[in-house]
């Protein structure tokens, strides 16, 4: 091979960028978090149930708080009526976190897992968190 | 024709996933198999090509010179465009890789008032290439979230920078839009030019069809018919940690954008995609124009006869004389 001296480290620095990933998860045990749902207001509850399903949730909790954020804010409107026809107050101090009051052990699990950094507590504050 | 053929492989490509993810229930398949096999094509194919051009011989100097050569001192001469030097090549490789000079070099040309001849800047495609090449670099890398655990804190000041505008949750990353506008700009330029319509080949059409698939199921995926992320990322840093699962209630759009991602790497190394290595291996540019200053023998010359004028006046003195042919040596 001509160049040899140019083309063989141009390739080494190719793998390494190429198996990068491989080598640098390489031994860690990651695993899939589990959100936990045992807060007392969850125990409380006769009918374990969030205001949507719980795969809706997993998949548009983003957006359903997005939608919810511009309805009080900018329409004035804070009642939620859910596919199931109940009514909630949209809030996320006050009704999410009202039962979700474990922020560390729930939100943050997958949030940090899928490295995701909403900016929620930029203005909302975030729930003081007794020891579970 | 070529745009046609193109755009159903691509459709195509779309149709196996919905196949396999729907009835056929192919998921360890689309999920596992065809990454790692995608991988190895890749990698290896990559390598392949790049030593295959390795073994070719480049015993001459073929820079393209785009400005003026180093000669004599009191000429200035262009250090970038017509290199003389190692560091010359590397300014000049430099911008051609990162800022892709040659494009920004590009005229067109026309005819004014009916008989005016003129080559005029053209920018378009320089400006379409880097916007299309350098977010698809930011959206590559903004991917590592997905690859990495934990994942590093540059990651997040990129993601940062990137969704500046805040606007909705998911928060709206500007790489992804400018992506899919550079590359549907790179498409339209093919259909719109004549001259370049006529030279497009299904080979070109092909990546660009594949790339919007890529960018319209991953903006789809992320704002609009929304996956479980978490899952998502299990089954890749399953991939990564080879321990492959298959976890349940992805939705079909995550297997399109990564089967149509798996398409593009596999076709990576048979393909005009290439040019990601070959920018660096292209004897035009990467090397210096200093034939006038040193002296490049072929490697693969072998020893000629010759018969110079010396042995030749030695062979036919008497004769050239009696000729009356004027000879060098009496």
């Amino acid at each position: 091979m001509h160049d040899a001296g140019k083309i063989i480290p141009g390739l080494i620095i190719f793998a390494a960028i190429v198996t990068f990933p491989f080598y640098y998860n390489m031994g860690k045990a990651v695993e899939r978090p589990e959100p936990k749902l045992d807060t007392p207001a969850i125990q409380e509850l006769k009918e374990k149930q969030c205001v949507e399903s719980k795969e809706f949730m997993r998949a548009n909790h983003m957006q359903l708080l997005n939608q919810w954020r511009d309805a009080v804010v900018r329409d004035g409107n804070n009642v939620y009526i859910g596919s199931n026809g109940k009514k909630y107050t949209m809030s996320l101090q006050n009704t999410c976190m009202k039962c979700h009051s474990n922020k560390k052990n729930f939100c943050d699990s997958c949030h940090k897992y899928v490295a995701v950094r909403p900016y929620c507590w930029d203005c909302h504050i975030a729930p003081k968190e007794s020891k579970l | 024709m070529g745009a046609i053929v193109a755009f159903i492989a691509v459709i195509i490509l779309v149709l196996i996933v919905l196949a396999g993810t729907g009835a056929a229930n192919l998921h360890f398949l689309l999920g596992v198999i065809i990454p790692y096999l995608t991988f190895v094509t890749f990698t290896i194919g990559v390598a392949y090509r790049v030593v295959k051009w390795g073994r070719s011989p480049v015993p001459f100097r073929i820079p393209t010179t785009a400005g003026q050569q180093k000669s004599l001192s009191w000429i200035k001469d262009s250090k970038l465009d017509n290199p003389s030097t190692t560091t010359g090549v590397i300014g000049r490789m430099g911008l051609e890789v990162l800022l892709f000079r040659s494009l920004f070099r590009n005229t067109s040309s026309k005819l004014y008032n009916g008989s005016i001849f003129a080559h005029k800047w053209e920018k378009w495609l320089w400006m379409g290439s880097l916007a299309f090449h350098w977010s698809f670099l930011i959206v590559l890398i903004r991917h590592f979230r997905l690859f990495m655990a934990p994942v590093p804190s540059l990651l997040h000041l990129i993601e940062a920078f990137d969704g500046f505008l805040q606007i909705g949750s998911p928060g709206i990353f500007v790489s992804g839009i400018i992506l899919l506008g550079a590359v549907s700009y790179l498409l339209f330029r093919r259909f719109y030019i004549p001259q370049v319509r006529y030279i497009s080949l299904t080979s070109d059409y092909f990546p660009l069809f594949l790339i919007i698939g890529i960018a319209l199921s991953g903006i789809l995926m992320r704002y609009f018919i929304k996956v479980d992320v978490v899952s998502a990322k299990e089954l890749i840093m399953g991939l990564l940690t080879f321990k492959p699962i298959i976890p349940k209630g992805i939705g079909v759009i995550f297997y399109i954008h990564l089967f149509l991602v798996c398409a593009l790497f596999a076709y990576f190394p048979f393909s005009k995609l290439m040019h990601m290595a070959g920018v660096f291996l292209s004897p035009t540019r990467n090397l210096a124009n200093n034939s006038r200053m040193k002296r490049h023998v072929n490697p693969w010359n072998y020893p000629v006869k010759v018969h110079t004028y010396e042995e030749y006046e030695e062979d036919f003195r008497g004769k050239m004389k009696t000729a009356k042919i004027p000879v060098e040596k009496e």
